[in-house]
């Protein structure tokens, strides 16, 4: 009876999106946040994913600014994990329940533009922003979404398991060949410590990729272009730290956390991760730091980029958008994420960058911007970008289980892949 | 005396008639007047939407009109952001001729075996244990019901952990006997059984609620005549338990049947699915299809095909009933 209950709440959630989704009016007129005038005392609602996990009060400082700047304007926050936040927002925007403002990735970004779903923005100062960010976010020369943030992709590193095993710290002309050397080198301390871990995922495979000269996407984005020598032996590279340089699956790789508890427990030598962790590895018991990420024929570093969006249906366009600028443009965000290390401001001003380097505690702080000097986008498809994410991920995971060869697992990704996107 | 009940059809009928005065509802009454009889059909039908409408109102909101809307939608190119696409039965077609298809039913179909024989038997044999008297038999009772009242998050998170391949109890235990355990939940070939057994742990304890209640519905005058006859307890339970616990087998099968093509939460919350897709089903797709991957109108058309998967398979348990549930 509970299952039957549950399924029909589950039809009944899709009943509900079918008819607001059908009541539901594609944007006709765009806006002009311009040509309004500021309603007094208007709410506009923001959901996020950035804040979460330890900067909900960074957050809420921003917030306290606008609102002391704009009267008569108050920001309803909704902060929710990452791992929801996808699903949670389709199922808002099916049914016209979004948040004013909400954030998007990169990489969702033209699916959510194309469906019109995005109010077109006017930006008052688009001069604030990277111009390639605030580019990367607008669609034929229109911008749908400001940037928020941007981050990178590093290597962390356990200096006192350095230190244990004579190494040198890793350095930003370090390649697969070094990275396996330390790593082997750092295992033999312990039989539980670890050398190096990295995700076997979409995510990391098409950086690897990428640093061994190859491209997950075709030239036109419509067909997979990994399944050549060097793309399997990006893959082997990837699958084979799996029971020599990290733990196997079996043992729990893979699972949420458990490569940063992992480096937390002074148990892993080097983890590759987002320099948003500065903040959760702020407080290990032992040294550390952190270095651009070894290549193999080249360098390529994963940049990470966050936006904001203002919904089409919002009845505060006006308001809703100067939330938007605020949020990514204004002095308190970038002192607010510069005094905290909550990512990079997506800011043009390199200036006031400077004061990021100045921080201690990852010393290095140099090899994030270091590590912008080659950039691996993820790859965007027109249609089945999720599912194209699956299928790689799934494959790969085959072959670090030893359930198939990585040259199987890459032709049948590429079939996969390629049924999924119309390649 | 005024009833507080809910009357049903006959009485209400009766109640009109009383009411009015009129003998006409009795077969062999005086026949009514046309003006009476509309009136009286418009208070009885008005009596009845009245007691209906607490459950046709939710009925109507969450499963009929989603229904519907289902229906219409796996009739459309819909990924819940853009105006939907008529299509036609693209979608059913598509389905059809998908292998992910077939692969989600098998292995929802796969579950089913599995769980409704462990859960079924091992119902039975508590609710055999716990039929007799002894002592602290309510307390096990109620020990044994507990995991049905607790969310399936957290038995996924303990079953995980039970059953982690390096670290957990069970290989722990089967490691004591000198047996490699399996990779349970990080293997293909063992992650369904994985979430089979633990299903079947969660649900001992409704159907051995069930199986009690039929038990103790028994005549024991059964049970004494046929130790007369010298009858042992193994003879007893096939010839007089089994066969008068069958409505109750039956209330259980039908049940887990229903519920077993609907699995769902512990599979998103053991194996997502995975790994390799190796423990996917109806449902799982289904969300996917809906939340994930933007096709809500594929979604919708597997969700009717399942709803006309369960139905046929409900119709053949219905009408084969006949052959083996033994009403007393």
């Amino acid at each position: 009876m509970k299952r039957t209950f549950r399924l029909a709440v589950g039809i009944a959630a899709v009943g509900a999106l079918a008819l607001t989704g059908c009541a539901a009016e594609a944007p006709t007129d765009p806006a002009t946040p311009g040509g309004e005038t500021p309603t007094e005392n208007v709410t506009i609602t923001y959901t996020n994913f950035i804040s979460n996990g330890g900067n909900e009060e960074n957050l809420q400082v921003i917030v306290d600014a606008f609102e002391d700047e704009n009267p008569g304007i108050t920001v309803d926050v909704t902060t929710l994990p990452y791992g929801d936040y996808g699903t949670a927002l389709q199922t808002d925007l099916a049914a016209g329940t979004v948040s004013d403002v909400f954030d998007i990735e990169y990489a969702n970004y033209r699916a959510y533009q194309e469906s019109g779903v995005l109010a077109p923005l006017e930006v008052s100062n688009p001069g604030a922003y990277r111009p390639s960010l605030l580019e990367a976010y607008s669609t034929d020369g229109q911008s749908y979404a400001l940037p928020s943030s941007f981050s990178t992709v590093v290597m962390f590193y356990n200096a006192d398991l350095f230190d244990e095993a004579g190494l040198d710290y890793p350095t930003s002309d370090w390649t697969w060949a070094d990275e396996q050397a330390a790593g082997e080198a750092i295992g033999a301390l312990g039989d539980d410590i670890w050398g190096s871990h990295q995700p076997v995922s979409f995510f990391e495979y098409y950086k690897v990729l990428e640093q061994n000269g190859e491209s997950f996407l075709n030239d036109d984005n419509t067909a997979v272009a990994f399944n050549t020598p060097g793309g399997i032996e990006a893959a082997e590279w990837l699958t084979g730290k799996s029971g020599t340089l990290m733990p196997t699956i079996e043992a729990g790789q893979g699972t949420p956390d458990f490569d940063t508890n992992l480096f937390l427990e002074g148990r892993l030598g080097m983890l590759h991760t987002g320099i948003w962790m500065f903040g959760a590895f702020a407080d290990a018991p032992f040294a550390w730091d952190i270095a651009v990420e070894p290549g193999n024929t080249q360098q390529a570093s994963a940049v990470f980029s966050n936006a904001v969006g203002v919904s089409a249906s919002s009845a505060n366009i006006e308001a809703a958008t100067a939330w938007a600028e605020f949020l990514t443009s204004s002095q308190t965000m970038v002192d607010i994420r510069l005094d905290s290390g909550w990512e990079l401001p997506p800011i043009a001003d390199d200036a006031q960058l400077d004061v990021y380097l100045t921080k201690d505690n990852p010393a290095n702080r140099q090899a994030v911007f270091d590590s912008l000097d080659a950039v691996a986008l993820p790859p965007v498809v027109a249609s089945g970008q999720q599912e194209m994410q699956d299928i790689i991920g799934e494959e790969l995971v085959e072959a670090q289980a030893g359930r198939k060869s990585v040259a199987d697992a890459l032709a049948s990704a590429e079939e996969r892949i390629n049924a999924a996107i119309g390649g | 005396m005024t009833s507080i009940l809910p009357l049903t059809e006959p009485a209400i009928a009766a109640r009109a008639a009383t009411d009015s005065d009129d003998t006409s509802a009795h077969p062999g009454a005086p026949r009514r007047t046309a003006r009476g009889s509309r009136a009286r059909r418009v208070r009885y039908a008005l009596t009845v939407l009245v007691f209906l409408l607490p459950s046709a109102i939710p009925l109507t909101l969450f499963v009929l009109t989603p229904m519907v809307s289902a229906a219409w939608i796996s009739l459309h190119d819909w990924n819940l952001l853009s105006p939907m696409t008529f299509v036609g039965l693209d979608n059913f077609a598509g389905l059809i001729t998908d292998p992910d298809t077939a692969r989600v039913f098998g292995n929802t179909v796969y579950y089913i075996v599995g769980y409704l024989p462990l859960v079924y038997i091992g119902g039975l044999a508590l609710a055999l244990a716990l039929n007799r008297a002894m002592r602290g038999r309510n307390l096990l009772r109620g020990i044994y019901f507990l995991p049905v009242v607790t969310s399936w998050i957290v038995v996924a998170i303990v079953w995980r952990w039970l059953l982690a391949p390096e670290n957990g109890v069970v290989n722990g235990v089967l490691g004591f006997f000198g047996i490699d355990g399996p990779g349970w939940w990080t293997d293909p070939s063992w992650s369904m059984p994985s979430i089979i057994l633990a299903s079947a742990w969660k649900d001992l304890g409704f159907v051995m609620v069930i199986l009690l209640a039929g038990l103790q519905s028994i005549n024991t005058d059964l049970y004494d005549a046929a130790k007369v006859d010298g009858a042992g307890p193994w003879r007893r339970l096939i010839s007089v338990t089994l066969p008068m616990l069958s409505p109750s087998t039956f209330f259980v099968v039908v049940i887990s049947l229903i519920n077993g093509f609907q699995v769902f939460d512990q599979v998103y919350a053991m194996t997502g699915g995975g790994p390799a897709g190796s423990s996917q089903v109806v449902v799982g797709e289904i969300y996917d299809l809906t939340f994930r991957y933007g096709s809500a109108g594929e979604a919708s058309a597997l969700s009717w095909m399942l709803f006309v998967v369960i139905l046929a398979a409900t119709v053949v348990q219905v009408i084969g009933q006949k052959r083996w549930v033994h009403y007393a």
